[in-house]
């Protein structure tokens, strides 16, 4: 799989990919313009799980991007932080975005603050500043746990327009049925790339296409040949299938 | 520099952690456990950056006055009884440390967490409002589903809710869960290879990934 996504990135060289356009992101500018219109702040949740894992760090994949955006409108971007390593990493990510963006001034490092890592107190302290501070667009990015939908359901409450992303398939209709958007497990992966256009980055989610492709095709061809040699030969089949048991 | 120096940590890290995973060597595992250690430290570290932060949250709030800076003062005056209590009779059980725990913060966290079943009939409500042809399968599914696990359904003899709900949940409804799990693998494999090799930068504050 991994030589299947270096080969997309080596032919990305050669000119422009097409990406299906995926709703949740392309409704990030219009978050990012109602906020600046209303006068509100942006707030930006990167899950529950910590720095080590991966949903994470593509969350803090995606506030880069978005930062740099709410920078060039000068939009205040709330990010309370769980884990004081995340809140140290997104605080030079959002600096950077802002130097990129030409406008280093606007940044405000008291806007990216720790709370508490108990997974409760945290949720009641995000509800509460959606409640006070009212603002226009919630982005929930990384990996939830129970707090998902207490998160999504009092931002819905607020009337803020609402894009979320996880790999957490057990929080999925959560946010499915309170956010306006939704990135489902590829997708929280995928935006990152999609936000930045970079052709090496856009030829790597071809590489996860190209990738699923293969994996639907040895599933079917496997589904076909065990039915097969079930009938037809029943030891060659038992022993194909041993390749793939993990034995103790 | 600013950025190749640690483009060039996260690769040795990562690909060392990549190696550690499939060469059960003595030495591998050791060097395994030796950076775990490093990674509690860098983490203790942070939490007194975390507190920091904390703290100069509240006190802003409070000193400028702001809507319900109130909070503020609970929050530090709650840490600062905390602190104490922890400091002076230590954190084992039976002190009053663990009695304030017990009795207040896990009471608290108890609350908040029940609200989720409120939340639940809300987002359900809203969710199966029949108006479209998916919010129609849905809430037909739910329906089943939920029939299937509760003793009523026992009573209704012209459909098995158990079976049809054990289908549901075994067939279509794993099917779509293996589906986003195999997609989200192979997003966790791209991500890895994009930070490993340096491609993906932003989260370096390098401003990788292009422009937006």
């Amino acid at each position: 799989m991994d030589t299947i996504v270096l080969l997309a990135i080596y032919f990305a060289r050669r000119g422009d990919m097409y990406i299906r356009p995926i709703p949740g992101l392309e409704a990030v500018n219009d978050a990012i313009g109602r906020a600046t219109e209303m006068g509100r702040p942006i707030l930006y949740i990167s899950g529950l799980s910590g720095i080590s894992d991966i949903a994470t760090i593509a969350a803090m994949l995606i506030l880069g991007h978005l930062a740099k955006r709410t920078a060039a409108y000068e939009t205040p971007i709330i990010v309370p932080c769980n884990d004081p390593l995340v809140m140290t990493a997104e605080r030079e990510i959002v600096h950077q975005a802002y130097i990129e963006a030409g406008k280093p001034d606007a940044y405000e490092p008291q806007n990216i603050f720790y709370i508490t890592d108990s997974q409760f107190g945290y949720t009641s302290a995000v509800d509460g500043i959606m409640v006070r501070e009212k603002p226009a667009a919630n982005f929930f990015m990384g990996y939830f746990f129970a707090e998902a939908l207490i998160l999504a359901e009092t931002g819905n409450m607020t009337g803020a327009i609402q894009i979320a992303g996880t790999d957490a398939d057990t929080q999925l209709p959560f946010f499915i049925t309170a956010c306006d958007y939704t990135l489902m497990g590829e997708e929280l992966y995928a935006a990152g790339a999609y936000l930045s256009r970079n052709p090496l980055l856009v030829a790597q989610l071809k590489g996860q296409d190209i990738g699923k492709i293969v994996l639907v095709a040895g599933l079917l061809a496997g589904v076909a040949l065990a039915t097969l040699a079930n009938y037809i030969a029943p030891d060659i089949f038992d022993r194909f299938q041993s390749w793939f048991q993990i034995h103790n | 520099m600013r950025l190749q120096i640690p483009i060039a940590i996260g690769f040795l890290a990562g690909f060392f952690m990549l190696v550690q995973f499939f060469v059960p060597h003595q030495f591998f595992q050791q060097s395994y456990l030796e950076l775990f250690d490093w990674v509690k430290i860098i983490g203790a570290f942070a939490l007194v950056l975390g507190l920091g932060s904390l703290f100069r949250t509240h006190i802003d709030k409070i000193r400028n006055r702001r809507p319900d800076h109130i909070y503020s003062f609970v929050t530090l005056i709650s840490f600062a009884v905390m602190f104490v209590f922890g400091i002076v009779y230590g954190v084992k059980p039976h002190t009053s440390f663990d009695w304030l725990f017990k009795n207040v913060q896990t009471p608290l966290e108890a609350t908040v967490f029940s609200l989720l079943a409120f939340f639940m009939a809300s987002a359900a409500y809203r969710t199966f409002r029949a108006r479209s042809v998916e919010a129609t399968l849905l809430l037909t599914v739910a329906v089943i589903v939920m029939l299937g696990r509760v003793p009523i359904s026992d009573y209704v003899s012209f459909v098995d809710f158990h079976e049809a709900s054990e289908w549901i949940m075994s067939v279509p409804g794993m099917a779509a869960k293996r589906g986003i799990l195999l997609g989200v693998a192979l997003g966790v494999v791209a991500t890895a290879l994009r930070i490993l090799l340096g491609i993906e930068r932003s989260h370096l504050g390098g401003g990788g990934g292009g422009s937006s």
